[in-house]
């Protein structure tokens, strides 16, 4: 059963529609370059290319096995058209699928090795690094990976969670240093032929975060990867993989940024994340990759592939997502809920601006008795951007009493975008009770005015109210990047809407 | 007329809604001190009027002026007038979901404070300020954490209206039909905080249709607008008389 509603905006109102035209250019702020010398492997894709990523990486032959059979099935497959969105055709022999700084070539054994230009681009991205690990103790601690194009630049903190039993390491390193781990866990989430990204990023993978959280451990601090994408003509294709063993407990941060560029490029995610029996994981996504100018040249396609797996009773996966960046964004982070009263939940904040487009939604697949999800997805339209929200509810026979809520509500700014809602729900137990709400609102002039007779300017008074609208999701995120993420929603709206 | 001694000075005003005129030379001054009240059949202007006092856009004056403590208030942005002093009272408040009634009553404090060069007060200052004026207009300690006016009942929105104006001490109160939709008690509560407002330095125009409101008002002086101008102005007898009469009497072109 598939049921789609389709809503696009409602008559202009002048003084929306005014705001949305009066200032349309906004510098993206994470939109600098920064000047290292790079690695960067010649443009194309081959076989030949793929041993290529493996050599450079060292790895283990059973790994450049595992790419090359994921290569040989990506080129039998079809890049997916069924998305709401439109872009010129990808050249894949257009991109370069690695991309290193030269001084990362004998990986730095701890920060103090790291080229200090890297470290001043974190800093000017408001990620310092260094002085994170000095004031450890005065602000809150967060242990940081960070990847700059293919390759993982440092992990802060990692004595400490060390001491509590965690690994928090790139995913390059886990494959030396924890071979076992990944061996059994990578692909166990996302098989390499699952679909036609995915399978892509199993054969050029380049980095990525890696997180073990064994039995009984609740993770001392959230964990957290910053994402960027320097090169031109590069693709970053990350790998991250978080496994919470037994009743153990983990929170993780994804922050993504690139510069600013004319032409397209591509990223294509790969997030696997498996909970044992009690295990909770928390993966919040503060998505800020380029989205293009208002015309809508350049900016990052955000092809991405998150799923959880509920692998053990009473397990918890949930996902909270800020996605304000990216020209278009396809992205549907899932749960399959296989133990029995596991549950999943989807918390979703998208904006889409100027010619921005985003698809995006979830996926939560009932196995096991009595599991829970929950859906809670607000999109946001400005100038011409293209929201859809497409989610899957699927109740298998063997998910006796499962439930799901599902909740999503898009508001609109302007009269040039639109927002479409796609639900869908196949539902094989008689027992599955299912909850849907949707709605669709605008920012008229009289809440606008409202506000500006108070002494509200309009530019606040938009971020205010687009905030309000969002603060469902916004609570779920961890408190330190709730609050990055309103500041954000404000920055994305000034160029994009007020 | 000297300017100096004018909060509020409408001068021949004449204002259109998408080529519709429906304010057609209007003229009104309000002195320090006062409290006017404006009364009116439906559809006058009464509401168009205090929508363009207070900025509206779509709102296009033709003709005639404002001064507002001898400055062009017409000239000003809406947030501009709203740090100047002006305060509307919605005859329909609106609903901004998710923003807290306290979140919003800051934001718009201190963005006030902030045009006028003042310090923005904090999160515990501001608190212990707010619940006071919210024990002043009896209202629940709850609704702080309720989106503005959210599923707030009509009464319960005109309440919040006041509290908003207690909380921003505006000098220029335009408060269109406030009193509609309040039960008895509420009424009192509402009448007293307007009249907690009224002082030397402060002015008052009552949007109402009833003379209940003005029993715990005392109006200085009583306007009749109709058909875009004001039609007769007296004291607060004159309310009581439009009580007994209505207006047909006022408006002998239209009655014709
Ligand atoms: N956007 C608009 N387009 C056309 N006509 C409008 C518009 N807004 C107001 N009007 C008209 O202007 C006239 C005055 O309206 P206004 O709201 O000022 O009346 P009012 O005196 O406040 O009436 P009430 O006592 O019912 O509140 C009415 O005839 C109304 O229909
Ligand atoms: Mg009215």
């Amino acid at each position: 059963m598939a049921a789609t509603e389709q809503t696009t905006a409602p008559s202009p109102t002048s003084e929306v529609r005014d705001l949305v035209t009066r200032r349309v250019a906004q510098a993206y702020s994470a939109g600098f370059i920064t000047d290292v010398e790079s690695e960067t492997i010649p443009i194309g894709l081959s076989e030949d290319v793929v041993r290529l990523i493996s050599l450079r990486k060292n790895e283990p032959q059973w790994l450049l096995d595992w790419r090359l059979k994921a290569y040989r099935r990506w080129l039998k497959m079809d890049e997916p058209k069924w998305a709401h969105v439109n872009y010129e055709p990808i050249d894949y022999q257009s991109i370069s699928y690695f991309s290193a700084p030269k001084s990362m070539k004998d990986r730095p054994k701890s920060l103090d090795e790291v080229d200090p230009k890297l470290l001043e681009t974190y800093k000017k991205l408001g990620i310092p690094l260094r002085e994170q690990e000095m004031l450890a103790g005065v602000v809150p601690q967060v242990a940081v990976d960070v990847v700059f194009d293919s390759v993982s630049v440092g992990t802060t903190f990692r004595k400490k969670l060390a001491e509590a039993g965690v690994i928090f390491c790139s995913i390059s390193e886990a494959v030396h240093d924890h071979p076992e781990i990944v061996k059994k866990y990578l692909g166990s989430v996302v098989p390499f032929g699952d679909n036609y990204f995915a399978a892509l990023n199993s054969a050029v993978f380049s980095d990525g975060s890696f997180v073990f959280i064994p039995k009984g451990v609740r993770c001392p601090m959230e964990l957290s990867t910053y994402f960027r994408i320097n090169e031109r003509n590069t693709g970053q294709f990350e790998r991250t993989l978080i496994v919470a063993e037994e009743r153990s407990h983990v929170s993780y941060l994804e922050g993504c940024t690139a510069p600013q560029r004319d032409e397209n490029q591509l990223h294509a995610a790969v997030v696997e994340l498996v909970a044992l029996d009690d295990a909770e994981i928390k993966y919040s996504t503060v998505q800020n990759w380029y989205p293009g100018d208002e015309n809508g040249k350049g900016g990052i396609y955000n092809f991405v592939t998150k799923r959880g797996d509920c692998r053990g009773p009473r397990s918890k996966i949930s996902w909270t997502q800020v996605e304000t960046g990216s020209a278009i964004t396809w992205k549907y982070p899932s749960c399959i809920l296989r133990g029995d009263d596991s549950v999943g939940e989807f918390y979703s904040v998208a904006l889409t601006h100027h010619r921005q487009q985003a698809d995006t939604g979830t996926k939560m697949i009932h196995v096991g008795r009595n599991t829970r999800s929950t859906i809670v997805s607000k999109g946001i339209a400005a100038g011409h951007g293209q929201q859809s929200y497409r989610g899957l509810v699927r109740v298998l026979p063997s998910a006796h009493g499962a439930r799901n809520h599902t909740q999503c509500d898009s508001l609109l700014i302007g009269d040039q975008c639109g927002a479409h809602t796609f639900p869908y729900t196949e539902i094989r137990n008689p027992t599955a009770i299912l909850e849907h709400e949707a709605t669709t609102s605008k920012i008229g002039d009289d809440q606008l005015f409202y506000c500006r007779s108070r002494g509200i300017s309009e530019e606040d008074a938009v971020s205010m109210i687009v905030n309000g609208f969002c603060k469902q999701v916004f609570k779920e995120l961890p408190m330190e990047f709730a609050v990055e993420a309103q500041k954000l929603l404000a920055v994305s709206l000034e160029g994009a809407v007020g | 007329m000297n300017e100096q001694t004018h909060m509020l000075d409408i001068d021949n005003l004449h204002a259109k809604v998408e080529d519709k005129d429906i304010l057609k030379g209007l003229s009104l001054s309000l002195r320090p001190g006062e409290v006017h009240a404006i009364m009116g059949p439906n559809g006058s202007g009464k509401s168009t009027l205090a929508h363009v006092l207070a900025g509206r856009e779509g709102y296009t004056v033709t003709q005639g002026g404002v001064k507002f403590r001898g400055q062009d208030l017409l000239a000003m942005e809406p947030e501009e007038r709203a740090a100047a002093g002006v305060f509307l009272g919605f005859q329909y408040p609106v609903e901004i979901p998710g923003v807290t009634n306290l979140y919003f009553l800051k934001a718009a404090l201190n963005a006030q404070r902030k045009s006028r060069g003042e310090k923005e007060l904090d999160a515990a200052d501001f608190l212990a300020y707010v619940k006071q004026r919210v024990k002043q207009m009896q209202m629940d300690p709850k609704m702080l954490h309720r989106g503005v006016n959210e599923g707030f009942s009509g009464g319960e929105k005109k309440r919040n209206e006041i509290l908003q104006m207690l909380v921003l001490q505006p000098s220029m109160m335009i408060l269109d039909e406030t009193d509609s939709g309040l039960d008895i008690d509420a009424l009192k509560v509402v009448a007293d905080g307007i009249n907690a407002m009224r002082g030397p330095t402060t002015a008052t125009l009552l949007v109402t249709h009833y003379q209940r409101l003005l029993d715990h008002v005392q109006p200085d002086r009583v306007h009749v607008l109709a058909d875009g101008r004001i039609v007769k102005s007296g004291g607060p007898e004159l309310a009581r008389e439009l009580e007994e009469k209505g207006y047909a009497w006022l408006q002998p072109q239209k009655a014709a």
